[in-house]
């Protein structure tokens, strides 16, 4: 071993890509952004306000609201590389060969896939959760907070590694899943499989711990007299998600850990030769990645569980039903994994247990959509944004989910597997069931941590363009995928005759570009006006559940008194009833703590180290990972206490507030 | 009278909390379940994958097997000592419970380490097929438990020195003897899944 090899392993400055000048703008402009960044807040002075008040805190309501930057940062990023694979498919036909190289390409539909998925679905999840799960069960904090912060960190440390292989060695072309023998280190021998395996090896073992966390958080924490049956249907909706991730994401955990075995040492899982065997890969990281799917939808159905009853003043259709249809959905998403793969020789009959378990877990998901269809039924509905969405996600959810039951007869899926047709159903799924119903969420759920509402106006404009938008550019695609057109083509020839169709896809993409300006937009503008918008109630919806019964944004100790519930839909009967006399009493809370930071920093330095092989950082790093863990295990004084004479003087302010807004 | 009560809430907070941390540190145990399944699974499948070179029949020998387990037994009764001793309140045999605990569980570290060592010499390391490649891993894994519950140990034995058998120190000792008893289990199904039906 060289010198070179020791310290900085297979890394030289060839590992920037100089001739890329695409992903090497991306890079760079990357870290100007950042170093931009960390002027401001230098010139700010607000260093130490960073650290004390967000990256060292252990409240849930700021590591949610951490989570759902990265994850809307993550978005941009995703949605440029969605604009790529479109110019690409638009441009690149006959003799014009598009906007990037046949290399380059395949690493944008994977940096695509992976982004989209990881680090931003999964960050709207488990940000969303934690800020409305604690509060909705009238909780104080998560069960394990310092575990939720390292949680966190992970994410975060994968995001980074994820971006920053822009600008060091390159991403995996081997698609978003890294099917092997593509992905094993003969096909692909660069590094890009490495920077997908460790930065979702790094956040996935976050993904588990959060989902440990939630599950505690859920049986354990409950306010006195919120029976399971009595729980709001989001948090119920988070139980059956967060189960999913503790189910599955061990089997992530050990699929990549197998594939970098694979690719580091000279093991034999899922090669071709020496008695490995590909298929094992694909039935593993799908028997992890359809509950995957169901993990990032159980959150969506949730919201608009708690959306559609209130903006239509009734209360939710057939809670119970809604209740067993997460329960069924949960436990079938474990039965469907291999219509991923039907063609790829499991014979007639597997195939055909497949399919019906398929075609069964509509079921349940149609229960649901009736459920939600029938509490509109008579009820007062307002039309604000979040039900526009809800409106949105009810139609294109039932189209995608129609073509899902095409999909799920083995013989149609013989034809139409692999196809745009496919990329079509998923991104009608994942876009208009996840993404509209986080979009429906966070408008819902922003005046109560920031303050004030979101504004309507722009908001209708934003959801406009990514319904038309939506529409534009996935319809095509469903014809593409009946014309024969395979997904993640880098070029085609022009007697197929597919170019019209693609460049209308790409005019969608561009709607949905402008959608996502006005949602910026909006931002901006509901920021500038939010002196007319401000929720002084804490109620600005008049709603159902206990996040409503406390003000916004809530103290850090989120409810000054914790009263008894006795009903569903906890704080509507509060409001018919009258509140009781609030009892004060001492309420405690954990201190900050930097010890996530110190985990993710040296999971991160570990995870460069493993993709790099560079053997001394892989030894600091894991070192590092658990002398901070073990650090932390000595710390006593990890918590402090409000006096219940202080949390009577706060609440009284904040009653003096209201009373001079009524 | 305030003083009481002060201190019924504080007993019943830190039994919540108690209860929470099991409850959690369970469901932790049941992913690391399914984490094993995992590679279960794949070394069923790849077992018969020798890809032309030595099969289990060949390279495993019951004796130094069984000797490890016999070692790991051993150690998990130590474990189950320590916790009762802490639960009467006697710190320093605890300690030594703890500290025979961790020389068992070394010891079988350490044969395994040789059992390895032997093999990868003998020209059958974990790049000689997809069988060995499962092989080692799954056990591997297994060992990497055993090394972080090592590292445990030692920390707790620290803990206990400086601290005394506080309701915190006393809660981490019950929750390493879940996950000591844990990897016991994990290691009796390697026992007779890979290594008995092995060469049966």
């Amino acid at each position: 071993m060289s010198l070179h090899e020791l310290v900085l392993g297979k890394l030289t400055w060839s590992a920037i890509p100089w001739g890329d000048l695409m992903t090497l703008g991306a890079g760079v402009s990357v870290v100007v952004i950042a170093i931009a960044v960390c002027i401001f807040i230098t010139i700010k002075k607000r260093w130490k306000w960073l650290f004390t008040e967000w990256l060292g805190s252990l409240d849930p309501k700021k590591i949610g609201i951490m989570y759902i930057i990265i994850a809307l940062i993550m978005l941009l990023r995703g949605f440029a590389d969605a604009l790529m694979i479109r110019a690409q498919q638009a441009l690149s036909v006959g003799d014009m060969h598009g906007i990037v190289s046949t290399d380059t390409f395949q690493q944008v539909f994977s940096a695509h896939g992976s982004i989209m998925i990881f680090f931003v679905a999964m960050g709207l999840v488990f940000g969303l959760l934690n800020l409305i799960v604690p509060l909705q069960i009238g909780a104080r904090d998560v069960a394990f907070p310092t575990l939720n912060s390292i949680s966190f960190w992970l994410f975060a440390a994968g995001m980074g590694l994820i971006n920053l292989s822009l600008l060091v060695g390159e991403f995996s072309p081997a698609g978003w899943l890294a099917y092997p023998p593509l992905s094993e280190l003969q096909y692909s021998p660069g590094v890009g499989v490495d920077y997908w395996i460790w930065s979702l090896q790094i956040a996935g073992v976050g993904s588990l711990l959060s989902g440990i966390n939630f599950i505690v958080t859920i049986l354990t924490m409950r306010r006195k007299g919120m029976t399971l049956f009595k729980m709001p249907i989001f948090t119920w909706s988070a139980l059956g998600s967060m189960s999913l991730v503790a189910l599955a994401f061990p089997i992530l955990t050990a699929t990549l850990f197998m594939l970098s075995l694979d690719r580091m040492l000279g093991m034999h899982f899922f090669t071709s030769g020496a008695g490995g065997n590909p298929m094992m890969y694909i039935n593993l990281i799908w028997a992890w990645g359809h509950p995957e799917v169901y993990i990032l939808v159980l959150p969506a159905f949730g919201i608009f569980s708690e959306i559609v009853p209130v903006f239509s003043r009734k209360k939710l259709f057939g809670y119970t039903s809604m209740v067993w249809a997460i329960i069924a959905i949960t436990l079938l998403s474990f039965t469907v994994w291999l219509h991923h793969f039907f063609t790829m020789g499991s014979g007639a009959n597997v195939n055909a247990f497949f399919g019906i378990m398929t075609g069964v877990i509509a079921i349940p998901t149609g229960v649901k959509l009736f459920n939600w269809i029938f509490t509109m039924v008579r009820g007062r509905v307002k039309f604000t944004t979040p039900m526009l969405w809800f409106l949105g996600f009810v139609v294109l959810f039932t189209v995608g989910g129609f073509a899902g039951v095409i999909l799920s007869v083995p013989a149609a899926d013989f034809q139409l597997h692999n196809s745009l047709f496919l990329v079509a159903h998923f991104h009608t799924m994942i876009v208009a069931g996840v993404l509209f119903g986080f979009f429906a969420g966070l408008t819902y759920w922003f005046p109560k941590f920031a303050g004030f509402k979101l504004n309507e106006k722009l908001g209708t404009y934003a959801f406009l363009c990514w319904l038309f938008g939506f529409l534009t550019a996935f319809v095509p695609l469903y014809i593409l995928g009946f014309l024969g057109a395979t997904r993640r083509l880098d070029h085609y020839d022009s007697s197929l005759g597919w170019q019209g169709l693609f460049i209308v896809a790409g005019v969608g993409v561009l709607i949905l570009g402008l959608g996502v300006i006005f949602q910026i937009l909006q931002l901006i503008v509901s920021y500038l006006q939010r002196n007319q918008t401000r929720d002084l109630t804490g109620d600005p919806w008049d709603a159902r559940t206990l996040e409503w019964a406390t003000s916004s944004p809530p103290a850090h100790y989120n409810f000054a008194s914790l009263e008894e519930v006795t009903t569903r839909d906890a704080f509507w009967e509060t409001k018919q009833k009258g509140a009781p006399e609030p009892r004060y009493e001492d309420i405690v809370l954990p201190k900050n703590s930097y010890v996530g930071l110190f985990v993710a920093g040296f999971a991160f330095m570990a995870g460069f180290g493993f993709i790099w092989h560079i053997i001394w950082m892989i030894a600091l790093g894991l070192l590092g990972v658990i002398v901070s863990v073990i650090v932390r295990s000595f710390a006593d004084d990890t918590e402090y206490t409000i006096k219940a004479a202080t949390v009577k003087k706060l609440e009284e302010a904040r009653a003096a507030r209201l009373e001079e807004y009524a | 009278m305030t003083r009481v009560s002060e201190r019924a809430v504080e007993a019943t907070m830190l039994e919540e909390r108690a209860e929470r941390n099991s409850i959690g540190f369970w469901l932790y145990l049941m992913t690391d379940c399914i984490l094993f399944a995992s590679l279960f699974a794949v070394y069923a499948i790849l077992h018969v994958n020798t890809f032309g070179g030595p099969g289990p029949k060949e390279l495993f020998h019951p004796g130094g097997v069984l000797a490890e387990t016999l070692l790991l037994l051993a150690s998990s009764y130590a474990c189950g000592l320590a916790v009762l001793r802490a639960r009467a309140g006697e710190r320093a045999k605890a300690i030594f419970w703890l500290v025979v605990c961790f020389a068992l569980g070394a010891s079988f570290l350490t044969l395994e380490i040789g059992e390895f060592a032997e093999l990868i010499a003998e020209g059958n390391s974990f790049t000689r097929s997809g069988f060995l490649s499962a092989f080692f891993t799954l056990v591997a894994t297994h060992g990497m438990h055993i090394t972080i519950g090592l590292i445990w140990i030692a920390v707790m034995v620290a803990q206990l020195m400086l601290k005394g058998l506080t309701p915190h120190t006393a809660r981490r000792l019950t929750l390493f003897s879940l996950f000591w008893h844990f990897l016991d289990v994990v290691w009796i199904f390697i026992f007779s899944t890979v290594y008995l039906m092995g060469v049966a």
